[in-house]
């Protein structure tokens, strides 16, 4: 019974994109795995998504990208997964998680967030050099965090971060409860923060702009409901949202 | 009722489960071994392991010293003071282990972060901010293990014989000099196990930890939160790094068992 329904998996998401095949009507339930900084615009489109295609749900699992390609890759039961770096996509496609060609779907790049008011004044990057600051920075593995290491070797700037926080969302939270002066997240995440949270743009941002990729799952347990997320997203409605929110187009 | 009359046939209701129980703790720590690259072991081991662990086994020991000196006395409180409420404060006492540990840092962020309601004070005066610091790492881990030690302390208070301490009184020792040399020698293997149980968890706090206190290698990164973060890019050094905290804790506690807490012999 399983190998069979493997099998059959396994043929429908290795071949074309028309696998969305025999009646098709989307339904059931799709897990999708996507990188912190999506939350928002994620949940909103999955909510979309749901409301077009009466019967599905979809459930998410937010995280750092390398932590759930690292998911993927020991075999979590996912649909599909979006990235926020063409790197981490690398993960699973090298492991052949994920066989199908990853597809960009937005781009972001990096702000300086500072608590409202801006008591560190923080305003361009060199203020990350400053030691006697309290600095939030993405840990390296994850994108924002090789992000922010690009954008410091372009301007050529040593930050003194005092922390290296596991995901974006995390960093954020220690802007908003002003407890460092300053941070790097990306753009999205300083609008969705609200008033709690001001951006400052710096030049140096458009030089490492991130590419989103998105791709369902080779042993996606519900194939067509996956591809059909993936198209939602590339969709000119899930353009308009991702839109919306300060995502840029790729 | 002596031991010889409680022997007979092992009950297979009690047996069957219990060995199952122990599979469930063990297995995953055999799979842990299994997979462990023992051969690339020496250069998986870089300096900041090192860092990491010393800094994990130096923050869980202060915790462990700063639940002592907290949780002792509290437990005392609990167990022979009279105070009303007491049931409810108990209760209380034991909300840290009910909370998720993320949620835990969160609060511990809202009082002493440097906008918190303790915090902004004691950041304005002493010019003291406990977030991304190792002072930081031992409130976190302390908050966390505290009622471990409370609990098991307080259990060996409500179970010594109250008769000791009122003899002690009657031959006109203060409330605490009778605390001093008789109550707390006679709950002492209480204290032991409560500061073990208290270290163990202290030892692998990881949400509090990372919440409050961020992540900094040096500083902040303990042993937990580089197994979280090598597991993100190198999935075998995080095992080596979980193998090497297990085999250390289990030194330690094994260890400690030997010297201090006898087992029914």
């Amino acid at each position: 019974m399983r190998g069979v329904l493997v099998l059959a998996l396994l043929l429908t998401g290795c071949g074309a994109p028309a696998a969305t095949s025999d009646s098709g009507k989307i339904t059931g339930g799709v897990t999708v795995f996507a990188a912190a900084s999506l939350t928002e615009t994620f949940t909103q489109l999955g909510k979309d998504f749901e409301a077009a295609n009466p019967g599905t749900k979809v459930k998410f699992n937010f995280g750092g990208s390398s932590a759930l390609a690292q998911q993927l890759d020991q075999g979590a039961p996912a649909d599909v997964f979006a990235s926020a770096a063409p790197a981490n996509m690398k993960q699973v496609t090298d492991t052949k998680t994920i066989t199908d060609v990853p597809r960009t779907f937005a781009r972001n790049e990096l702000a300086i967030a500072v608590p409202k008011g801006n008591p560190g004044k923080i305003t361009t990057l060199a203020g990350f050099a400053d030691a006697g600051k309290k600095i939030a920075l993405c840990a390296e593995q994850v994108p924002c965090g090789a992000a922010a290491k690009k954008v410091f070797e372009i301007a050529k700037v040593t930050p003194a971060p005092d922390t290296l926080e596991q995901d974006v969302k995390a960093v954020l939270t220690k802007v908003s409860l002003g407890e460092v002066d300053g941070a790097l997240v990306y753009r999205t995440d300083v609008k969705a923060a609200g008033d709690k949270v001001e951006g400052v743009t710096f030049a140096e941002a458009s030089q490492a702009v991130n590419d989103y990729p998105i791709a369902p799952l080779a042993k996606a347990p519900n194939a067509a409901a996956a591809k059909a997320f993936v198209e939602f997203v590339l969709s000119d409605k899930g353009r308009a949202v991702l839109g919306a929110a300060g995502f840029g187009s790729p | 009722m002596t031991r010889r009359q409680v022997r007979g046939r092992l009950p297979v209701v009690l047996v069957l489960p219990a060995v199952l129980g122990l599979a469930f703790l063990l297995v995953p720590l055999a799979g842990l071994l299994v997979r462990t690259p023992w051969t690339s072991l020496p250069t998986l081991l870089s300096a900041e392991v090192g860092e990491a662990l010393r800094l994990s086994l130096v923050c869980a020991s202060l915790a462990t010293i700063c639940c002592l000196a907290l949780g002792i006395p509290l437990a005392w409180l609990l167990a022979r003071s009279g105070l009303p409420g007491r049931g409810f404060l108990r209760a209380l006492v034991t909300v840290p282990l009910v909370l998720p540990p993320v949620v835990g840092g969160v609060a511990l962020l809202l009082v002493l972060g440097r906008k918190g309601l303790v915090g902004q004070y004691l950041d304005a005066w002493f010019g003291i901010s406990l977030p991304f610091t190792t002072a930081g790492v031992v409130v976190a881990e302390a908050f966390v293990a505290m009622p471990f030690l409370v609990i098991s302390v307080e259990g060996a208070l409500r179970a010594a014989d109250p008769r000791y301490e009122e003899a002690a009184a009657t031959l006109g020792a203060s409330r605490w000099l009778t605390f001093r040399r008789v109550t707390l020698p006679s709950v002492l293997p209480g204290v032991v196990a409560g500061a073990v149980l208290c270290w163990a968890r202290a030892l692998g706090e990881f949400g509090a930890t990372i919440t409050f206190a961020g992540n900094f290698p040096g500083e902040t990164t303990t042993m937990p939160l580089a197994v979280y973060l090598a597991l993100e890019s190198d999935p075998d050094a995080a095992i080596v790094l979980s193998v090497v905290l297990l085999l250390v804790s289990v030194g330690v506690l094994a260890g400690l068992r030997d010297r201090w807490i006898s087992g029914p012999s």
